[in-house]
């Protein structure tokens, strides 16, 4: 088994905030992150598929394919973008690292033509990241 | 299952040298890591938690409390600090990047078990970086 890694990069602004819960409640868990104006980040998304090696081309998938399928699902949608606002899944799921992620992987991995969806992290700051492997 | 890592840096200085060998057994086994006076490293440490989304946060964990849970029983203790001479646990194991990744594990581990909200999460896995070109990771198995 071969594990391919491709690397994109998305800037957004996204806040954290459930209406279910009261505005102390929110900013008592969510902090300086409830600013509903929004703050920003530079994400780093790294989709890893698995596979083995295709003999005749020695690729587990051809890498542009993965790059354009990551144009189409994420950052048409996501970059540049106020995801509480413009992405349709984050009006009413909060748009955490956690749960951009499980979005990219629900989005991604049904499209997969060669190869599986092995682990998608997210990078929210150098310093913070999610891995999801698709378990449920 | 998801698994969130948050990034820490600390440095500190250590000796990698055993009482109970002999001096030309140290030298050869720890070379230049066993000189004297010590020597320092910037430590990288990730901190891995494991769990579900926390439904009404959209959490696996609280930052927050991470942060301060790691400020408190790790970085306090041994940011800026010599490993051998200041810290209690070092007096009697050799401070290797892999004992002070399991002493960290150790450290952490009941103090991010399920807390609040966030009942069935785990500290997964700690990483440490030594240098750029080595680092260690355990994962509670021992």
């Amino acid at each position: 088994m071969i594990y391919v890694t491709r690397r994109a990069e998305f800037s957004a602004s996204h806040y954290y905030h459930n209406p279910a819960l009261s505005p102390e409640e929110n900013r008592r868990i969510f902090g300086k992150c409830n600013n509903p104006h929004g703050h920003g980040h530079n994400y780093a998304l790294e989709v890893t598929v698995a596979g083995e090696v295709d003999p005749k081309t020695g690729m587990v998938m051809d890498l542009k394919e993965l790059k354009q399928l990551l144009e189409n699902e994420v950052m048409r949608e996501m970059d540049h973008r106020f995801l509480n606002k413009e992405v349709r899944e984050f009006a009413t799921t909060i748009p955490t690292t956690e749960n951009i992620a499980v979005e990219i992987w629900r989005r991604l991995e049904p499209k997969l033509r060669l190869g599986k969806l092995h682990r998608i992290r997210l990078y929210e700051t150098p310093d913070l990241f999610v891995d999801y492997y698709g378990e449920k | 299952m998801i698994y969130l890592t948050r990034r820490y840096r600390f440095s500190a200085s250590h000796r990698l040298h055993n009482e109970a060998l002999s001096a030309e057994e140290n030298q050869r086994l720890y070379g230049k890591c066993d000189n004297a006076f010590g020597h320092g490293h910037n430590y990288v440490l990730d901190v891995t938690v494991a769990g579900p989304i926390e439904g009404q946060t959209g959490m696996v964990f609280d930052l927050a409390e991470l942060d301060r849970t790691v400020e408190r029983q790790v970085l306090e203790r041994f940011d800026t600090t010599n490993l051998n001479l200041d810290d209690a646990r070092f007096q009697s194991v050799v401070p290797t990047t892999e004992n002070l990744c399991i002493e960290i594990y150790r450290t952490l581990e009941p103090n991010l078990a399920g807390k609040g909200r966030w009942p069935a999460a785990r500290l997964n896995r700690v990483r440490l970086e030594e240098t750029n070109s080595n680092y260690f990771e355990y994962a509670g198995s021992l």
